[in-house]
Protein backbone atom coordinates (compact mmCIF):
# COMPACT_ATOMS: atom_id res chain seq x y z
CA UNK A 1 0.00 0.00 0.00
CA UNK A 2 1.32 3.40 -0.97
CA UNK A 3 0.04 6.70 0.45
CA UNK A 4 -1.62 9.26 -1.81
CA UNK A 5 0.88 11.76 -3.19
CA UNK A 6 1.88 14.66 -0.94
CA UNK A 7 4.44 17.43 -0.82
CA UNK A 8 7.21 17.13 1.73
CA UNK A 9 9.14 19.76 3.69
CA UNK A 10 11.71 19.24 6.37
CA UNK A 11 11.86 21.52 9.41
CA UNK A 12 15.05 21.96 11.39
CA UNK A 13 13.45 23.70 14.38
CA UNK A 14 10.05 24.02 16.06
CA UNK A 15 9.84 27.66 14.90
CA UNK A 16 10.46 26.64 11.27
CA UNK A 17 7.87 23.84 11.54
CA UNK A 18 5.25 26.28 12.87
CA UNK A 19 6.01 28.82 10.18
CA UNK A 20 5.64 26.09 7.52
CA UNK A 21 2.34 24.84 8.95
CA UNK A 22 1.04 28.43 9.07
CA UNK A 23 1.68 28.66 5.32
CA UNK A 24 -0.04 25.40 4.40
CA UNK A 25 -2.85 25.41 6.96
CA UNK A 26 -5.05 22.41 7.68
CA UNK A 27 -3.83 20.51 4.57
CA UNK A 28 -0.50 20.00 6.35
CA UNK A 29 0.39 17.40 8.99
CA UNK A 30 3.49 17.07 11.13
CA UNK A 31 5.47 13.87 10.62
CA UNK A 32 7.54 12.72 13.61
CA UNK A 33 8.26 8.97 13.80
CA UNK A 34 5.33 8.37 11.48
CA UNK A 35 4.14 5.22 13.19
CA UNK A 36 0.58 6.49 13.70
CA UNK A 37 0.30 8.77 10.66
CA UNK A 38 1.85 6.63 7.91
CA UNK A 39 -0.43 3.59 8.50
CA UNK A 40 -3.46 5.92 8.27
CA UNK A 41 -2.07 7.41 5.04
CA UNK A 42 -1.36 3.98 3.55
CA UNK A 43 -4.97 2.97 4.26
CA UNK A 44 -6.05 6.34 2.73
CA UNK A 45 -7.84 7.22 5.95
CA UNK A 46 -5.67 10.34 5.92
CA UNK A 47 -4.56 12.23 2.81
CA UNK A 48 -2.65 15.35 3.88
CA UNK A 49 -1.43 17.44 0.94
CA UNK A 50 1.73 18.42 2.81
CA UNK A 51 3.90 16.58 5.34
CA UNK A 52 6.20 18.67 7.49
CA UNK A 53 8.92 16.35 8.74
CA UNK A 54 9.89 17.34 12.29
CA UNK A 55 11.81 14.10 12.89
CA UNK A 56 15.15 15.90 12.61
CA UNK A 57 14.40 18.59 15.23
CA UNK A 58 16.97 17.07 17.56
CA UNK A 59 16.65 19.65 20.35
CA UNK A 60 13.15 18.31 21.12
CA UNK A 61 14.50 14.90 22.15
CA UNK A 62 15.41 15.06 25.85
CA UNK A 63 14.43 13.91 29.33
CA UNK A 64 15.29 16.42 32.06
CA UNK A 65 14.82 16.54 35.81
CA UNK A 66 13.08 19.90 36.30
CA UNK A 67 12.64 19.83 40.09
CA UNK A 68 9.08 18.79 40.88
CA UNK A 69 8.49 17.35 37.42
CA UNK A 70 10.31 15.59 34.59
CA UNK A 71 10.35 17.45 31.26
CA UNK A 72 10.25 15.23 28.18
CA UNK A 73 10.84 16.62 24.70
CA UNK A 74 7.99 15.76 22.33
CA UNK A 75 10.32 14.00 19.88
CA UNK A 76 11.72 11.62 22.51
CA UNK A 77 11.27 8.08 21.21
CA UNK A 78 9.38 5.40 23.14
CA UNK A 79 12.61 3.40 23.46
CA UNK A 80 14.31 6.36 25.16
CA UNK A 81 11.36 6.89 27.51
CA UNK A 82 11.38 3.16 28.34
CA UNK A 83 15.09 3.03 29.16
CA UNK A 84 15.53 6.45 30.80
CA UNK A 85 17.14 6.23 34.27
CA UNK A 86 15.56 9.55 35.27
CA UNK A 87 12.07 8.32 34.38
CA UNK A 88 12.61 4.90 35.92
CA UNK A 89 13.40 6.69 39.18
CA UNK A 90 10.81 9.49 39.15
CA UNK A 91 8.01 8.29 36.83
CA UNK A 92 8.38 4.51 36.58
CA UNK A 93 4.74 4.09 35.48
CA UNK A 94 5.50 6.08 32.31
CA UNK A 95 8.76 4.34 31.41
CA UNK A 96 7.11 0.94 31.99
CA UNK A 97 4.08 1.85 29.84
CA UNK A 98 6.37 3.12 27.06
CA UNK A 99 7.90 -0.37 26.97
CA UNK A 100 4.45 -1.75 26.11
CA UNK A 101 3.86 0.46 23.06
CA UNK A 102 3.88 -1.69 19.90
CA UNK A 103 7.11 -3.65 19.61
CA UNK A 104 10.85 -2.89 19.65
CA UNK A 105 10.90 -1.77 16.01
CA UNK A 106 7.96 0.59 16.60
CA UNK A 107 9.56 1.93 19.81
CA UNK A 108 12.74 2.79 17.88
CA UNK A 109 10.74 5.19 15.69
CA UNK A 110 7.57 6.31 17.49
CA UNK A 111 7.70 9.37 19.74
CA UNK A 112 5.85 10.31 22.94
CA UNK A 113 4.74 13.62 21.41
CA UNK A 114 3.48 11.92 18.27
CA UNK A 115 1.44 9.46 20.31
CA UNK A 116 -0.11 12.20 22.45
CA UNK A 117 -0.80 14.60 19.56
CA UNK A 118 -2.44 11.73 17.65
CA UNK A 119 -4.85 11.42 20.63
CA UNK A 120 -5.79 7.81 20.00
CA UNK A 121 -7.82 6.55 22.99
CA UNK A 122 -6.37 3.06 22.34
CA UNK A 123 -2.77 4.25 22.74
CA UNK A 124 -0.94 3.67 26.01
CA UNK A 125 0.81 6.99 26.61
CA UNK A 126 -2.13 9.43 26.38
CA UNK A 127 -3.90 7.58 29.23
CA UNK A 128 -0.69 7.07 31.22
CA UNK A 129 0.26 10.76 31.15
CA UNK A 130 -3.38 11.59 31.99
CA UNK A 131 -3.25 9.34 35.08
CA UNK A 132 -0.01 11.04 36.15
CA UNK A 133 -1.50 14.55 35.92
CA UNK A 134 0.83 15.63 33.12
CA UNK A 135 0.87 19.04 31.45
CA UNK A 136 1.55 19.42 27.74
CA UNK A 137 3.43 22.44 26.38
CA UNK A 138 2.48 23.52 22.85
CA UNK A 139 3.98 26.19 20.63
CA UNK A 140 2.17 28.24 18.03
CA UNK A 141 2.77 31.42 16.03
CA UNK A 142 1.96 33.53 19.12
CA UNK A 143 4.19 31.63 21.52
CA UNK A 144 3.79 28.80 24.00
CA UNK A 145 0.89 27.68 26.16
CA UNK A 146 0.41 24.89 28.66
CA UNK A 147 -2.54 22.51 28.49
CA UNK A 148 -3.41 20.13 31.34
CA UNK A 149 -3.79 16.56 30.08
CA UNK A 150 -7.31 16.64 31.60
CA UNK A 151 -8.26 19.43 29.12
CA UNK A 152 -6.36 18.17 26.07
CA UNK A 153 -8.41 15.29 24.66
CA UNK A 154 -11.54 16.46 22.84
CA UNK A 155 -12.75 13.43 20.87
CA UNK A 156 -11.59 10.47 18.79
CA UNK A 157 -8.17 11.52 17.38
CA UNK A 158 -9.06 15.12 18.32
CA UNK A 159 -7.15 17.31 20.72
CA UNK A 160 -7.01 20.91 21.85
CA UNK A 161 -4.04 21.51 19.49
CA UNK A 162 -4.80 24.15 16.87
CA UNK A 163 -3.79 23.42 13.27
CA UNK A 164 -0.80 25.75 13.58
CA UNK A 165 0.34 24.51 17.00
CA UNK A 166 2.94 21.88 17.76
CA UNK A 167 3.33 19.83 20.93
CA UNK A 168 6.86 20.45 22.16
CA UNK A 169 7.12 19.14 25.74
CA UNK A 170 5.40 16.78 28.18
CA UNK A 171 5.74 17.61 31.89
CA UNK A 172 5.16 14.70 34.24
CA UNK A 173 5.00 15.32 38.01
CA UNK A 174 7.44 13.16 39.96
CA UNK A 175 5.68 10.14 41.44
CA UNK A 176 7.36 10.61 44.86
CA UNK A 177 7.56 6.88 45.50
CA UNK A 178 3.88 6.16 44.79
CA UNK A 179 2.95 2.54 44.05
CA UNK A 180 1.91 1.97 40.44
CA UNK A 181 0.71 -0.55 37.91
CA UNK A 182 0.08 -0.71 34.18
CA UNK A 183 -2.38 -3.36 33.02
CA UNK A 184 -2.78 -4.07 29.34
CA UNK A 185 -5.16 -6.72 28.06
CA UNK A 186 -4.67 -7.67 24.43
CA UNK A 187 -4.77 -10.71 22.17
CA UNK A 188 -1.30 -10.45 20.62
CA UNK A 189 1.73 -9.14 22.51
CA UNK A 190 2.29 -6.14 20.20
CA UNK A 191 -1.37 -5.11 19.83
CA UNK A 192 -3.23 -2.11 21.09
CA UNK A 193 -4.99 -2.75 24.40
CA UNK A 194 -8.56 -4.05 24.26
CA UNK A 195 -8.67 -2.33 27.64
CA UNK A 196 -5.71 -0.86 29.50
CA UNK A 197 -5.29 0.74 32.93
CA UNK A 198 -2.58 3.08 34.20
CA UNK A 199 -2.77 3.58 37.97
CA UNK A 200 -0.77 4.95 40.88
CA UNK A 201 -1.50 5.11 44.60
CA UNK A 202 0.04 6.92 47.55
CA UNK A 203 -1.91 6.09 50.73
CA UNK A 204 -5.29 7.84 50.35
CA UNK A 205 -4.46 9.35 46.99
CA UNK A 206 -4.76 7.61 43.63
CA UNK A 207 -4.79 8.34 39.91
CA UNK A 208 -6.39 5.96 37.43
CA UNK A 209 -6.81 6.34 33.65
CA UNK A 210 -8.27 3.95 31.10
CA UNK A 211 -7.07 2.99 27.62
CA UNK A 212 -9.64 2.26 24.88
CA UNK A 213 -12.70 2.86 27.06
CA UNK A 214 -14.25 5.71 25.06
CA UNK A 215 -13.52 8.20 22.31
CA UNK A 216 -10.74 9.76 24.42
CA UNK A 217 -8.44 8.42 27.14
CA UNK A 218 -10.59 8.37 30.29
CA UNK A 219 -9.66 9.64 33.75
CA UNK A 220 -11.48 7.37 36.21
CA UNK A 221 -12.20 10.08 38.77
CA UNK A 222 -14.88 8.06 40.60
CA UNK A 223 -12.29 5.40 41.44
CA UNK A 224 -9.78 7.97 42.72
CA UNK A 225 -12.46 9.74 44.78
CA UNK A 226 -13.63 6.45 46.29
CA UNK A 227 -10.06 5.55 47.30
CA UNK A 228 -9.63 9.01 48.84
CA UNK A 229 -12.79 8.45 50.88
CA UNK A 230 -11.44 5.13 52.18
CA UNK A 231 -13.39 2.69 49.99
CA UNK A 232 -12.01 -0.83 49.56
CA UNK A 233 -10.16 -1.58 46.33
CA UNK A 234 -12.94 -3.82 45.03
CA UNK A 235 -15.65 -1.22 45.80
CA UNK A 236 -13.58 1.47 44.08
CA UNK A 237 -12.82 -0.78 41.08
CA UNK A 238 -16.55 -1.42 40.60
CA UNK A 239 -16.80 2.27 39.58
CA UNK A 240 -14.14 1.88 36.88
CA UNK A 241 -16.52 2.64 34.00
CA UNK A 242 -18.43 5.54 35.61
CA UNK A 243 -16.74 8.09 33.33
CA UNK A 244 -16.24 5.74 30.36
CA UNK A 245 -18.32 5.14 27.25
CA UNK A 246 -16.68 2.19 25.50
CA UNK A 247 -17.54 1.06 21.97
CA UNK A 248 -18.33 -2.44 20.81
CA UNK A 249 -16.00 -3.73 18.12
CA UNK A 250 -14.58 -6.99 16.74
CA UNK A 251 -12.48 -7.51 19.85
CA UNK A 252 -14.97 -6.80 22.61
CA UNK A 253 -18.51 -5.66 23.34
CA UNK A 254 -19.28 -2.62 25.46
CA UNK A 255 -20.32 -4.80 28.42
CA UNK A 256 -17.23 -6.96 28.15
CA UNK A 257 -15.02 -3.85 28.14
CA UNK A 258 -16.77 -2.51 31.24
CA UNK A 259 -16.29 -5.83 33.02
CA UNK A 260 -12.65 -5.95 31.95
CA UNK A 261 -12.07 -2.38 33.15
CA UNK A 262 -13.27 -3.19 36.67
CA UNK A 263 -11.12 -6.35 36.81
CA UNK A 264 -8.02 -4.54 35.53
CA UNK A 265 -8.55 -1.51 37.80
CA UNK A 266 -8.82 -3.86 40.79
CA UNK A 267 -5.62 -5.67 39.78
CA UNK A 268 -3.84 -2.36 39.15
CA UNK A 269 -4.85 -0.89 42.52
CA UNK A 270 -3.87 -4.11 44.33
CA UNK A 271 -0.45 -4.04 42.68
CA UNK A 272 -0.07 -0.31 43.34
CA UNK A 273 -0.97 -0.76 47.01
CA UNK A 274 1.80 -3.25 47.79
CA UNK B 1 13.28 14.53 -3.95
CA UNK B 2 16.97 13.65 -3.88
CA UNK B 3 18.05 11.27 -1.13
CA UNK B 4 21.38 9.80 -0.18
CA UNK B 5 21.11 6.49 1.66
CA UNK B 6 23.95 4.12 2.52
CA UNK B 7 22.78 0.55 1.98
CA UNK B 8 25.04 -2.25 3.22
CA UNK B 9 28.02 0.10 3.25
CA UNK B 10 27.50 1.57 -0.22
CA UNK B 11 26.12 5.08 -0.67
CA UNK B 12 23.29 5.50 -3.17
CA UNK B 13 21.98 8.81 -4.56
CA UNK B 14 18.42 8.59 -5.87
CA UNK B 15 15.52 10.82 -6.80
CA UNK B 16 12.36 9.49 -5.15
CA UNK B 17 8.76 10.57 -4.73
CA UNK B 18 8.16 11.65 -1.10
CA UNK B 19 5.57 8.87 -0.71
CA UNK B 20 8.09 6.13 -1.55
CA UNK B 21 8.32 3.72 1.38
CA UNK B 22 11.77 2.65 2.51
CA UNK B 23 10.97 -1.00 1.79
CA UNK B 24 9.98 -0.19 -1.80
CA UNK B 25 13.12 1.92 -2.19
CA UNK B 26 15.28 -1.01 -1.02
CA UNK B 27 13.47 -3.60 -3.15
CA UNK B 28 12.70 -1.66 -6.31
CA UNK B 29 15.26 1.16 -6.54
CA UNK B 30 18.29 -0.60 -5.03
CA UNK B 31 17.10 -4.04 -6.19
CA UNK B 32 17.66 -5.91 -2.94
CA UNK B 33 14.63 -8.19 -2.55
CA UNK B 34 15.67 -10.05 0.60
CA UNK B 35 13.61 -7.63 2.69
CA UNK B 36 10.01 -8.83 2.37
CA UNK B 37 6.67 -7.04 2.55
CA UNK B 38 4.25 -9.06 4.65
CA UNK B 39 1.26 -7.37 6.26
CA UNK B 40 2.27 -3.89 5.04
CA UNK B 41 0.76 -2.42 8.23
CA UNK B 42 3.76 -2.60 10.63
CA UNK B 43 2.38 -5.64 12.44
CA UNK B 44 4.30 -8.64 11.03
CA UNK B 45 7.92 -7.49 10.97
CA UNK B 46 8.81 -9.17 7.63
CA UNK B 47 10.21 -5.83 6.41
CA UNK B 48 12.53 -5.37 9.42
CA UNK B 49 15.96 -3.99 8.58
CA UNK B 50 18.49 -1.88 10.48
CA UNK B 51 18.54 1.89 10.17
CA UNK B 52 21.53 3.48 11.90
CA UNK B 53 22.04 0.21 13.77
CA UNK B 54 18.51 -0.25 15.09
CA UNK B 55 15.79 -2.67 13.96
CA UNK B 56 12.91 -0.80 12.29
CA UNK B 57 9.94 -1.67 10.09
CA UNK B 58 10.70 -0.36 6.62
CA UNK B 59 7.06 -0.49 5.45
CA UNK B 60 6.28 2.36 7.86
CA UNK B 61 9.19 4.65 7.06
CA UNK B 62 9.45 6.96 4.05
CA UNK B 63 12.65 6.81 2.04
CA UNK B 64 12.93 10.59 2.56
CA UNK B 65 13.00 9.97 6.33
CA UNK B 66 16.01 7.70 5.78
CA UNK B 67 17.91 10.37 3.83
CA UNK B 68 21.45 10.41 5.22
CA UNK B 69 20.95 7.17 7.15
CA UNK B 70 22.89 3.95 7.01
CA UNK B 71 20.73 0.91 6.30
CA UNK B 72 21.66 -2.75 6.68
CA UNK B 73 19.52 -5.44 5.05
CA UNK B 74 19.72 -9.23 5.24
CA UNK B 75 22.03 -9.14 2.18
CA UNK B 76 24.53 -7.03 4.12
CA UNK B 77 25.10 -9.52 6.95
CA UNK B 78 27.43 -12.10 5.38
CA UNK B 79 31.06 -11.01 5.11
CA UNK B 80 33.30 -12.55 2.41
CA UNK B 81 30.91 -15.44 1.91
CA UNK B 82 30.75 -16.24 5.64
CA UNK B 83 27.30 -16.02 7.17
CA UNK B 84 26.57 -13.83 10.19
CA UNK B 85 26.49 -15.92 13.43
CA UNK B 86 22.71 -15.32 13.65
CA UNK B 87 22.21 -16.74 10.15
CA UNK B 88 24.34 -19.77 11.09
CA UNK B 89 22.31 -20.25 14.28
CA UNK B 90 19.04 -20.17 12.30
CA UNK B 91 20.44 -22.76 9.87
CA UNK B 92 21.77 -25.08 12.56
CA UNK B 93 18.63 -24.90 14.72
CA UNK B 94 16.10 -25.18 11.90
CA UNK B 95 14.92 -21.65 12.70
CA UNK B 96 13.01 -21.38 9.44
CA UNK B 97 10.27 -23.26 7.65
CA UNK B 98 8.82 -21.44 4.63
CA UNK B 99 11.40 -18.68 5.10
CA UNK B 100 9.14 -15.70 4.48
CA UNK B 101 9.57 -14.14 7.94
CA UNK B 102 13.25 -15.14 8.16
CA UNK B 103 15.02 -11.99 6.90
CA UNK B 104 12.94 -9.80 9.23
CA UNK B 105 13.26 -12.31 12.06
CA UNK B 106 17.08 -12.42 11.72
CA UNK B 107 17.36 -8.62 11.58
CA UNK B 108 15.09 -8.24 14.63
CA UNK B 109 17.05 -10.95 16.49
CA UNK B 110 20.39 -9.23 15.82
CA UNK B 111 18.86 -5.95 17.01
CA UNK B 112 17.63 -7.71 20.14
CA UNK B 113 21.09 -9.09 20.99
CA UNK B 114 22.68 -5.68 20.33
CA UNK B 115 20.47 -4.26 23.08
CA UNK B 116 20.48 -7.32 25.37
CA UNK B 117 23.41 -9.67 24.61
CA UNK B 118 22.37 -12.44 27.03
CA UNK B 119 18.57 -12.59 27.02
CA UNK B 120 16.46 -15.18 28.81
CA UNK B 121 14.07 -17.28 26.73
CA UNK B 122 11.19 -15.05 27.83
CA UNK B 123 13.14 -11.93 26.84
CA UNK B 124 13.73 -13.43 23.39
CA UNK B 125 10.02 -14.17 22.99
CA UNK B 126 9.06 -10.66 24.11
CA UNK B 127 11.89 -9.10 22.12
CA UNK B 128 10.54 -10.68 18.93
CA UNK B 129 6.92 -9.67 19.63
CA UNK B 130 6.99 -7.50 16.51
CA UNK B 131 7.71 -10.41 14.16
CA UNK B 132 5.12 -12.99 13.13
CA UNK B 133 5.93 -16.40 11.66
CA UNK B 134 3.08 -17.64 9.49
CA UNK B 135 4.35 -21.25 9.91
CA UNK B 136 4.10 -20.66 13.71
CA UNK B 137 7.67 -21.96 13.93
CA UNK B 138 8.55 -19.90 16.97
CA UNK B 139 10.07 -22.72 19.01
CA UNK B 140 13.14 -23.14 16.80
CA UNK B 141 13.41 -19.40 16.12
CA UNK B 142 13.75 -18.79 19.87
CA UNK B 143 16.21 -21.69 20.08
CA UNK B 144 18.27 -20.14 17.26
CA UNK B 145 18.46 -16.74 18.96
CA UNK B 146 19.47 -18.29 22.28
CA UNK B 147 22.13 -20.35 20.46
CA UNK B 148 23.49 -17.22 18.76
CA UNK B 149 23.57 -15.43 22.13
CA UNK B 150 25.49 -18.23 23.84
CA UNK B 151 27.91 -18.54 20.89
CA UNK B 152 28.99 -14.91 21.38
Amino acid sequence: MIPAAFDYKRASSAAEAISLVSQYGSDAKFLAGGHSLLPLMKLRLAQPAMLIDIGRVKDLSYIKDAGNHIAIGALTRHMDVETSKVLREHAPLLSHAAGHVGDAQVRHRGTIGGSIAHADPASDLPATTLALGATYVVQGPKGQREIAATKFYKGFLESDLAADEMLIEIRVPKMQGAGWSFQKFNRRAQDWAIVGVAAWRRKGEAGVALVNMGSTPILATSVATAIAKGASISDAAAMASNEADPQSDLNASTDYRKHLASVLVRRALEAASK
Amino acid sequence: MKVSITVNGKEHQSDVEPRTLLVHYIREVIGLTGTNVGCDTSSCGACTLHMNGEAVKSCTILAVQADGASVTTIEGLAKDGVMHPMQTAFMENHGLQCGYCTPGMVMAAIGLLNENPKPTEEQVRMGLEGNLCRCTGYHNIVKSVLAAASAK
